[in-house]
């Protein structure tokens, strides 16, 4: 039995952990899936607390795996439901999970309204280049000449440069990683969530099944190049002046121009207020205006305005 | 006055009065007839808020272009002393503002009626018409009594002016009026209101008329009436109702709704949102029921046309929501500024999959409030997505009432988040549904995952046919077990007889009136009116079973079997051939006299 005075029991990754993910063996979505674990294990946030929302596609059964409140919505419509959360629930800590088609095609204009809105929560989209649910249809990010079934002599339409739609729609936290560089997608991790206002992390998350080898060529064990973003340290040396400034938005499209595998890391963060705080000044001011009434003195005091 | 009398306005006499003083009028419909920029839906909002103080029945009817400004526009206002249940077939006195206005609306005016026409504006029909026509020039004396700088501004005041005068209004009420409307603004504005207003007020019409009127004093009771519109009825009832979060986009005639609740949600603590469109709106409007809340969207058909699949999550995943339809013309985009009731199929079935719901229709503008009301409650308790179907003509229209009574109808909201013990279980197949808003702790240490898959008691996805057969049963019984708590709806006119009117939604008063007309002429006629649409009331062949006809009024098509939406519905739950559609889509309201006619032609033998 627990005791007033006692702390609350630390957070561990057996407390996250629910159910086996049905993912095939091999997946990228399996790594992201611990990566999430051991931040949240570290980074001890209240059990109730936390709220993982997704919608539909391989990746987003994420929500299914973590034991915690979770939302398993419908196609492309995670991003709005959790909006609504994050609004009306302040003391929460919300994440959205996603793949390429849910949040790049089918979902792609809430993608932009929820960043130029800067809401406050993690989004973590796992990009495989390809639909994976349904069995291998071209996805929003498929590069020109991947043969699919609805593309069976090669993809033709230009693919989505995620990293462009983020910096462009607004958000104000914009990074990179590679699932097979645990290390690395912990630390984006971390930095994603505690960044206040809309962060997001895309993962170049493999399909086994469908896209084998897509990533390899940013996988060094695979003979492909991880190369990471070098960080301004504003330390005054003249190599710090060649380093990226997270704050410069052009730099950050510069860094998405280059040709895949590209760099890794963050390639764009600033801090500008978030719509929760925006909201809730207007929230507090209203309140003030009527002198904290309650609803019955409001609504009687409006009758009596119609009368 | 008997209940049952109309309040047809044909006791109104506009011979000339005895010496002895003015001729008092128990009615009158008074119709505004101009373009849409000059501001005559705002004296018509005065006039209708003046007959709510003065304890008078009022009503009001509205058309409005859809084009962004400018364009013919109409207001009616329908004051009486005894119950005003339509906004009038005919009016008594037409205002016509341009020769348009003129043509298009003297023949609306009952016979022997009064038409005062803009002379700068107005040529004058001669002819064998049966009406006292008078002609003032609105124009030019607003522009001289304005220092004859401010254009044409001011007309509608002016207006505002003669009618105080005609019908001996009390001017200090409408002055007091004019101020609360304009007071806020800068002082020029209320100075030129005031200035226009007068001129009117003593411009000696008197002479013209032959003719002095007065305006009964209503019997009602000595309280103030609340005068307000559908949709912010609508509103006071969803705050009511314990609203705090919601999100929608715009669309006419919704818009208003939405422009209000964005004001006054965060005056009671809470938020309303602006989506980036009528997809991400309902995912919003989830998400705050999700999180514990009662939450409110809406939108007029081709944007429910768009929240249709969030709506089935809805219903599956058991999330309370509160969606207001404020119906107009469709299909598509249809008539945006017409009234139309043809979406109810739309609001009980439009969804994929077995998707039961709740669907409620308000009667008249106070009703508004009290189903928004009833709607909130009803979302919590049955746990779904609940449906208002308002439309175009209870949006716009203004109407008084009495001022509901809050101690019956507040909710103040709470967010639960006690922990959750070891039984929880959000779908029980023996129970109401049960929510773990995130924030609540599960004591067992399992927390749930809401999802729109298929699932067991406990939320687990599951592809078990036998699951979902029993969860399909579960999500339709709890619906079947409120239709099993609902009153029959109350009889008015003959409890039994010849002719059953059944109606849904606005057209209440017309019917009623109808009801009344029909009864006049010796035919023994009842009426029930739906508010229940999705589940009715149980036993409703009780009622039917004691007339020889029963006729569905509605404002939709009569569809490729000859029967409008809700009689459609009727027919397949009570396999009553006498059911039968009276039906139109012209997107305007019923007069009384077309449903007395229809009703008459139907029943000929």
């Amino acid at each position: 039995m627990s005791t007033a005075a006692e702390a609350p029991k630390p957070l561990t990754k057996k407390d996250l952990t629910a159910d086996h993910p049905t993912w095939c063996p091999g997946c990228g979505d399996f790594a992201v899936l611990a990566s999430f674990f051991k931040v949240l294990e570290k980074l001890q946030i209240p059990h109730e607390k936390i709220c993982t929302i997704a919608g539909i596609g391989c990746s987003s059964r994420f929500p299914y795996f973590v034991n915690g409140h979770g939302v398993h919505f419908i196609h492309g419509r995670a991003l709005p439901f959790a909006t609504g959360v994050s609004l009306s629930r302040p003391d929460l800590h919300v994440f959205a999970f996603g793949g390429d088609g849910d949040g790049y095609s089918i979902g792609g204009n809430h993608l932009d309204h929820a960043a130029r809105k800067n809401v406050n929560l993690t989004y973590i989209v796992m990009d495989n280049f390809v639909y994976g649910l349904t069995k291998k249809q071209t996805s929003p990010t498929s590069p020109k000449g991947f043969k699919s079934k609805t593309d069976p002599t090669g993809a033709i339409d230009q693919p989505i440069n995620p990293m462009k739609k983020l910096v462009y729609g607004g958000a104000s936290f914009v990074a990179r990683t590679h699932a097979t560089q645990v290390k690395h997608m912990m630390e984006v991790f971390e930095r994603a969530i505690l960044h206040p206002g809309f962060s997001v992390v895309e993962v170049l998350s493999e399909c086994v099944v469908f896209y084998p080898g897509a990533f390899d060529a940013g996988n060094p064990r695979k003979g492909g190049a991880f190369d990471l973003i070098e960080e301004r340290k504003w330390d005054d040396t003249p190599e710090d002046a060649e380093r990226h400034d997270v704050s410069d938005e052009n730099a950050a499209y510069q860094l998405a121009s280059l040709p895949f595998p590209g760099k890794f890391g963050v390639f764009y963060e600033t801090d500008r207020p978030t719509k929760n705080q925006l909201e809730q000044i207007w929230i507090d001011a209203s309140r003030e205006k009527v002198g904290n009434a309650s609803a019955a003195d409001l609504l009687t005091t409006r009758f009596a305005a119609m009368k | 006055m008997s209940p049952l009398a109309t309040s047809e306005p044909s006791d109104i006499t506009l011979d000339p009065a005895p010496s002895s003083g003015a001729t008092e009028l128990q009615n009158a419909v008074i119709r505004f007839a101009g373009n849409s920029q000059d501001g005559i839906q705002t004296i018509g909002g005065l006039l209708a808020r003046l007959a709510g103080r003065s304890a008078r029945e009022v009503m009001t009817y509205m058309t409005i272009p859809s084009t962004i400004s400018g364009g013919p526009s109409i207001f009616q206002v329908h004051l009486g002393s005894g119950e005003v249940l339509s906004a009038g077939d005919e009016s008594d006195f037409l205002f016509a503002f341009y020769q348009h206005s003129y043509d298009n609306h003297i023949g609306s005016l009952r016979p022997g009626g009064v038409c005062i026409y803009d002379s700068d504006q107005v040529q004058e029909l001669k002819g064998d018409l049966d009406a006292l026509q008078v002609g003032i020039p609105i124009t030019s004396t607003t522009v001289e009594a304005l220092g004859g700088s401010s254009r044409e501004r001011g007309k509608n005041l002016f207006v505002l002016g003669l009618v105080t005068q005609i019908f001996k209004l009390d001017r200090e009420k409408v002055v007091g009026l004019v101020s609360r409307q304009f007071g806020g603004k800068n002082e020029d504005v209320l100075r030129n209101a005031m200035l226009a207003f007068d001129a009117g007020f003593a411009y000696p019409v008197g002479d013209l008329l032959r003719v002095e009127y007065e305006l009964q004093q209503g019997k009602g009771s000595a309280a103030d009436k609340v005068t307000t519109d559908g949709n912010t009825a609508m509103v006071l009832g969803l705050l009511a109702g314990g609203v705090r979060y919601g999100a929608a986009y715009p669309i006419t005639p919704w818009s208003t709704i939405m422009e209000q609740l964005r004001v006054e949600l965060p005056k009671y603590g809470g938020l309303f949102v602006q989506a980036e469109d009528e997809l991400g709106a309902v995912a919003m409007a989830l998400g705050f029921a999700y999180s514990g809340h009662t939450a409110v969207t809406g939108s007029a058909g081709p944007g429910i046309s768009l929240k249709m699949e969030a709506l089935s999550y809805g219903t599956m995943a058991e999330l309370p929501l509160v969606v207001i339809n404020v119906q107009r013309g469709g299909p598509s985009t249809g008539l945006p500024t017409s009234v139309e009731q043809s979406d109810l199929l739309q609001a009980i079935y439009g969804s994929h999959g077995d998707c039961p719901r709740i669907v409620l229709a308000p009667k008249n503008v106070a009703d508004c409030f009290y189903t928004a009301v009833e709607a909130c409650e009803l979302a919590r308790t049955y746990s779904c997505p609940v449906f208002v179907l308002t439309d175009m003509a209870l949006a716009s229209r203004i109407e008084a009432f009495e001022e509901p009574d809050l101690s019956k109808h507040l909710h103040e909201p709470t967010l639960d988040l006690a922990p959750r013990g070891e039984e929880f279980k959000p779908y029980p197949l023996d129970g109401p549904t049960r929510h773990a808003p995130p924030g609540s702790t599960m004591t067992a240490g399992t927390y749930p995952v809401v999802t729109g898959l298929e699932h067991d008691e406990w939320g687990h996805p599951s592809a078990n046919p036998g699951i979902h057969q029993k969860m399909t049963e579960r999500r339709r019984e709890k619906l079947k077990a409120l239709g099993a708590t609902l009153p029959l709806p109350e009889t008015f006119g003959d409890e039994n007889g010849e002719i059953l009117l059944v109606g849904w939604g606005s057209t209440w008063g017309p019917i009623r009136e109808a009801v009344g007309r029909l009864r006049e002429k010796g035919r023994k006629v009842g009426a029930v009116h739906l508010r229940h649409l999705n589940p009715m009331p149980n036993d409703l062949e009780t009622v039917f079973s004691k007339y020889d006809h029963v006729l569905v009024v509605e404002m939709n098509d009569e569809g490729l079997y000859g029967h409008g939406q809700l009689a459609t519905l009727l027919r397949a739950r009570h396999c009553d051939p006498k059911i039968r559609s009276i039906c139109k889509t012209d997107g305007l309201n019923y007069r009384v006299r077309d449903i007395v006619s229809r009703v008459e032609a139907a029943t000929e033998n």
